[in-house]
């Protein structure tokens, strides 16, 4: 196969720094070398790849924008969104993996937690030796968190937790829980390690997306956490809500290494793919899926570069970034349901990276904030009429 | 201890290579350049060495203000930092060397190490001429390598085996591929890259030793035969591969 060398029709290359290009190149190669080659077959298998962990670690992928005394690399956001675009070239799932340790647990404990628990759990959560998850939604709470029901009760010494939470990523795996309950009917952030008594995480089994990450539901009963493990700077539901601004920038950033793969790919194979005595690509109605396809893809790589330099002085909107979410996600769904289909057969054989995508980004469409419920944040913004409620 | 590493910047071995117009240099036009691959093996080694006994990397390279992004990638995966010594007119492996020489002197480093060969030019000599010049000890295409003291044992690869050979400091060492695994740049490392300084200086200059003459690309490939689809054409393909293709 030929080297990866990205999609970049409006040399918006010239748009980053040195050093965003390196980080980016750099992360492209790993994709390469450590995820591809071997991404197929957890895949199948529905496995994730935990021995990428203390790769992606040494790489210092995880909490890259927290300070160095942190662990982390005190990177740009840009940097940090090329990172999340070139990750998910290789999978939504390993992508969605370094998110979640990043952005719903490495960032609320930096953002809402105290000296002594960002001193405790950000370095080891930044050299893989801790994996988290992000406990927000609910079997009958997604859309609506603010409806939950999971709740914690102050008791002698801490707190008494109980309730469920499901869809969680990495939850069978994680030694902590960032875990959202209600506690006098105020949403607050509490750490629930692993090994609890009364809490169990088991994995949800029968994905047809997203099968090299783990999903797992989150069960709480009659939990005793201590008082320490209370993210004290949470007020209310808007902190978890923070959060999940965090993870939606990089989803809008991720998808876009979805669809340059499905792109390169299915430009590759309709220029050898020969029927009627030539190419597939040599045919208009092929012509213009490839260019929609760039089109889309160059528009994404325009939103995400503002989006991400908005996000670095300050000017960002949560409103911005769930109009890249949508729009992204999207296209990319889109993107990779075109590329099946120049592949025809071939497309939905996994030698081609294209019906893995696909089936991943129907579940990277609706997580993190639905493509509905995107437009009706965005729809509140400029209307003024929040039409949820 | 104090290391130097010498690192060239070379076209991507993915592009597609046209030579110019004036036949004797490449056109750089859509050409992208990185560090040398070998040289990469280098960058690991001088690193490891450094792990393991103290002291300092420096890493040195010849050519154009391009040549920075090849050192750069040094000092991201590790390097402590950087010298240019610059001159935008390609020279030859000797005006390489001399340049080099010169400045490792300067840097009084000890053990020096080269990649066994750039993969633009393979001329796979520049790194023992800058050993002559220096008048260090030099093992090349090396693939295991040990400091005692001021021992060196170097395991080195030989047409259809290897080799162990014994030399002493200061040393110049070529590194084959399978020494070790290169370490990615950490993101941390890319970052800190940022302040670490790179020194320009003008290298001296130096009259060719060698001209090119001119430039051409390999004839195209000639396509395959098909001899048979059944077992009665092996004597035939024997014969060929013996006498015509005399790869057996």
């Amino acid at each position: 196969m030929n080297k990866f060398t990205g999609v970049d029709y409006y040399n918006i290359d010239s748009l980053f720094s040195e050093e965003e290009l390196m980080i980016r190149d750099t992360v492209r190669e790993f994709v390469s070398d450590e995820i591809i080659p071997i991404i197929e077959k957890h895949a199948r298998e529905a496995t994730f790849p935990i021995h990428l962990i203390s790769k992606m670690a040494e790489l210092g992928l995880f909490g890259s924008t927290l300070p160095q005394k942190y662990g982390g690399s005190e990177m740009n956001n840009v940097a940090y969104g090329l990172v999340m675009q070139e990750l998910e070239r290789g999978d939504s799932g390993i992508r969605s993996f370094v998110s979640v340790q990043s952005a719903l647990v490495m960032y609320p404990i930096f953002a809402f937690g105290s000296e002594e628990q960002k001193e405790f759990w950000l370095p080891k959560l930044a050299n893989g030796a801790k994996i988290g998850c992000f406990g927000l939604t609910e079997p009958d709470y997604g859309s609506n968190p603010g409806g939950m029901i999971t709740k914690a009760e102050k008791v002698a010494g801490g707190y008494l937790l109980n309730g469920a939470k499901m869809w969680i990523t990495n939850g069978t795996i994680a030694d902590a829980a960032i875990v959202w309950a209600k506690l006098d009917g105020i949403i607050q952030g509490f750490i629930v390690e692993k090994g609890t008594k009364g809490f169990s995480a088991p994995e949800m089994k029968g994905k047809h997306s997203l099968r090299a990450s783990v999903t797992s539901e989150l069960i709480f009963d009659n939990v005793r956490i201590p008082e320490d493990n209370i993210l004290p700077k949470t007020e209310g539901l808007k902190n978890a809500l923070m959060c999940l601004n965090q993870a939606r920038y990089g989803i809008a950033w991720g998808v876009v290494g979805a669809m340059m793969v499905c792109y390169d790919t299915a430009l590759n194979y309709s220029k050898s793919r020969i029927q009627f005595g030539k190419p597939i690509a040599a045919y208009q109605m092929t012509q213009e899926k490839l260019v929609y396809m760039l089109t889309e893809i160059t528009k994404a790589q325009l939103l995400n570069t503002q989006l991400g330099r908005m996000k670095d002085d300050g000017t960002l909107k949560h409103t911005h970034v769930s109009m890249a979410k949508r729009n992204n996600c999207e296209k990319a769904l889109e993107i990779a349901r075109i590329a099946r289909e120049i592949l025809g057969a071939n497309g939905i054989l996994d030698e081609y990276p294209i019906m893995r995508h696909s089936a991943n980004l129907e579940s990277v469409k609706t997580y993190e904030g639905t493509h509905e419920m995107h437009t009706l944040i965005i729809g509140e913004d400029i209307t003024g009429y929040p039409a949820f409620e | 201890m104090k290391i130097a590493v010498c690192v060239s910047h070379v076209p991507d071995t993915a592009t597609k290579i046209k030579i110019a117009d004036d036949s004797k240099t490449i056109d750089p036009n859509g050409v992208t350049y990185i560090i040398n691959p070998y040289d990469e093996f280098a960058v690991e080694e001088a690193l490891k060495t450094k792990e393991k006994f103290g002291g300092e990397v420096v890493v040195i390279s010849v050519g154009s203000e391009s040549n920075k992004e090849s050192i750069k990638k040094a000092l991201a995966m590790g390097v402590d930092r950087g010298i240019l010594l610059k001159d935008d007119n390609p020279r030859d492996s000797f005006g390489v060397a001399k340049v080099l020489a010169e400045e490792i002197k300067n840097e009084q480093c000890e053990i020096v190490f080269f990649g066994k060969q750039s993969v633009d030019y393979d001329n796979s000599i520049t790194g023992q001429l800058t050993a002559e010049l220096l008048g260090y000890q030099c093992i090349s295409v090396v693939v295991d390598l040990k400091f005692e003291g001021e021992k060196v044992i170097a395991e080195r690869e030989i047409e259809g085996g290897r080799e162990v050979v014994e030399s002493r400091l200061p040393v110049v060492i070529t590194a084959q591929k399978g020494l070790n695994e290169p370490r990615y740049a950490s993101l941390k490392g890319i970052m800190a890259a940022k302040k670490k300084v790179i020194e320009e200086k003008p290298a001296a200059g130096s009259k060719p030793t060698v001209e090119i003459l001119k430039m051409h690309k390999p004839p195209a490939k000639q396509p395959g035969r098909i001899l048979g689809t059944d077992s009665s054409v092996v004597p035939e393909l024997v014969r060929l591969l013996r006498e015509e293709a005399k790869v057996i």
